[in-house]
């Protein structure tokens, strides 16, 4: 059955403000979408970003919503999960936001393993402030302050993740929202920390650039530069250069989550 | 009933904030403020409160901000350093109008400074330390247990009035231990943040038409009922962002003006022995100590001096000192740094008084020899 995405919206806050044919649309109705599946209800939702072209989703979202500062949605999401331990709380942001000024926040939310749904809005480029590079920018291609190509070598925020000590952390991008919306659903469903990076197209300010200023011809050169996991397990390390890996990389499912380690110390604590 | 403790001001500020109702504490380790982080990592769980150590002071202030959003009583601290990262947040606060506690045990700086040693360096920083127009409260104890009461007080105004209130102690109080006898818990005064009666439907968290200046903010008992939208952006009524002029100045007047209009709830000020003085001493926090000392010893040698010292620092008692200008011939400012609410005395006494100055910072305090030598010279 088709979602009803009336349930999910403000819609009075409608249109989106984003650039037509920006894949954070595209990323939200995923979320949605595994959100209507899993049956949850708006009331039990917590959506928590940070700041970016992305971040605006909170204002469309009829959940509890909070919009806070660039980077920071990750400390104000794990502050409101410690408060309500049964609420779904997930973070909604972009790459620069999280991986560069929240890079802190990201790590040390991953290492607690606190049962949060983080979906990084990956489009390579600081869209809001003009098309400045992120951690995120491919080597190589060009950015309002990298006018002669990036020469900044990139995270791998899946690395990263699972490195930090996240439990669920997947890839997906615009180019299969099908699979996209299956691992956010997974990812939301997860007791644990989670991490979703969804590539995404920003052609206005990564793709005008980069001679990919067409939405179109961007979310093909995404589906150019995926590979699943199965697909890549088969490949060579050279024929994986500069491919991102698609599917559920990581997932542990016997790490103690945060909010429960800490109900035990409370308990703890009171039988003193 | 009230009991005797053997404790310390950090200890102090802890204790008070539980008995406060604060149920959520974030932090970050510096010097002199450590002993809050330790004390409530013991305390928190033991009354069913949150405890977390954050990687940094910029997450520990956010997430005082979102618990506060998610309906709890919060509080962070930290010292000089600490607090220059937390100012985003405490902006935050500001906007987004959440109840906030921030202490700032104050110590030398600028920046490492003097991390063990004394300073009331930061007052102004209190004030302006984040960006944009704004208004904030801020207290400054002088004793231990004042350092008590003022924390009840700085959380029951930060619910009252929707907004982030620091608590400036500073070095000296905060690891000056001393017999302190507790109010009783039952003779406290607790204020608890407005709940909304209206439908979740017919809820927004701006909405002054309806509900007046300050509107109710759900506790967290009825949070999870009432979903809404709070960014750091301007924002309308329903906490959306809006460019919006008319919309705009009248919000920006209206979070000043919100404490403004209540400055006779919010202020809180001493005098000292002023009845016959013909010469005042203005000093605050743990300066007023040696202030007191100097006048009880000068009044000995015959001279009629007199102490007005703000408890409120934050907003600035204009009404009073702007009095004192007008009554008196001379006034003594003295604080433990180079003359901060000195401007503040200036801009508020228009020239009325001639003022002097007992100025010092060197990280350790103010001795009362050195203000007394001052109301010599000018009496």
């Amino acid at each position: 059955m088709a979602t009803d995405y009336s349930k999910y919206l403000r819609m009075e806050k409608l249109p989106l403000y984003w650039c037509p044919g920006c894949g954070n649309g595209t990323v939200l109705k995923a979320m949605i979408t595994a959100i209507d599946e899993l049956g949850w209800n708006t009331e039990d939702i917590m959506m928590v970003s940070g700041i970016g072209c992305s971040s605006r989703a909170t204002g469309y979202v009829d959940f509890h919503t909070i919009h806070t500062l660039h980077g920071r949605a990750l400390p104000v999401a794990t502050a409101i999960k410690m408060c309500h331990p049964g609420m779904h709380v997930i973070t909604f942001s972009g790459d620069g936001d999280s991986t560069a000024i929240g890079g802190n926040h990201f790590i040390h939310a991953c290492r607690r393993n606190i049962d949060l749904t983080v979906i990084i809005v990956d489009n390579w480029i600081y869209g809001m402030t003009g098309g400045q590079y992120s951690p995120l920018t491919p080597t190589g291609t060009k950015a309002s302050t990298m006018p002669r190509g990036n020469i900044d070598p990139n995270f791998d925020i899946a690395e990263l993740a699972k490195g930090a000590g996240a439990t669920f952390v997947a890839r997906g991008s615009v180019a299969d929202p099908i699979s996209l919306k299956n691992y956010i659903k997974k990812g939301l469903a997860h007791k644990g920390m989670s991490v979703i990076d969804a590539l995404s197209n920003c052609h206005i300010q990564w793709g005008r650039r980069n001679k990919y200023g067409d939405p179109v011809k961007l979310v093909e050169l995404i589906k150019e530069k995926t590979v699943t996991k199965t697909k890549a397990a088969k490949m060579t390390p050279e024929e994986l250069e500069g491919k991102y890996i698609l599917g559920i990389l990581h997932e542990d499912k016997e790490k103690k989550e945060y909010t429960e380690a800490y109900k035990e110390l409370v308990e703890k604590a009171q039988n003193e | 009933m009230s009991k005797a403790e053997i404790m310390n001001g950090n200890e102090l500020v802890s204790e008070a904030a539980i008995a406060a109702g604060c149920r959520f504490y974030s932090g970050y380790p510096i010097t002199p403020s450590s002993e809050i982080p330790e004390h409530l990592s013991k305390r928190m769980p033991e009354v069913g409160g949150v405890f977390i150590q954050y990687e940094d002071e910029i997450a520990s202030a956010m997430a005082a901000v979102g618990a506060s959003y998610a309906g709890y009583k919060s509080m962070t601290a930290s010292s000089g350093p600490g607090i220059s990262l937390k100012q985003e947040a405490i902006g935050l606060a500001c906007m987004m109008e959440l109840p906030l506690v921030v202490v700032n045990v104050m110590r030398g700086g600028p920046s490492t400074g003097l991390p063990t040693r004394v300073s009331q360096a930061d007052v102004m920083q209190a004030r302006w330390g984040t960006h944009g127009d704004h208004m904030i409260i801020a207290v400054a104890p002088e004793t231990l247990l004042e350092t008590y009461t003022e924390t009840i007080r700085a959380f029951n105004m930060a619910e009252k009035y929707r907004t982030p209130v620091y608590i400036l102690t500073d070095a000296v109080l905060a690891h000056l231990n001393g017999r302190v006898e507790l109010p009783d818990p039952s003779e406290l005064e607790i204020i608890e943040r407005t709940q909304p009666t209206v439908s979740p439907d017919e809820y927004n968290p701006y909405d002054v038409e309806k509900f007046g200046d300050i509107p109710p903010l759900p506790n967290a008992e009825n949070f999870p009922k009432y979903k809404f939208h709070m960014t750091g952006l301007n924002k309308d009524k329903t906490g959306f962002p809006t460019v919006d002029v008319a919309a705009v100045e009248a919000d920006e007047e209206r979070m000043i003006n919100k404490i403004m209009n209540n400055v006779k709830d919010i202020e809180s000020f001493e005098y000292y022995k002023m009845d016959d003085a013909d010469l005042v001493v203005f000093a605050y926090g743990t300066n007023a100590a040696a202030a007191r000392v100097a006048i009880d010893e000068a009044r000995e040698a015959g001279i009629k001096v007199g102490m007005f010292r703000p408890v409120t620092v934050w907003p600035f008692p204009e009404e009073q000192v702007a009095e004192l200008g007008k009554t008196f011939n001379n006034m003594i400012v003295t604080e433990i740094n180079l003359g901060q609410m000195l401007y503040e005395v200036e801009r508020v006494t228009k020239g009325n008084v001639e003022i002097s100055t007992v100025l010092q910072a060197a990280g350790v305090p103010i001795r009362p020899q050195q203000i007394l030598d001052k109301i010599k010279e000018v009496s």
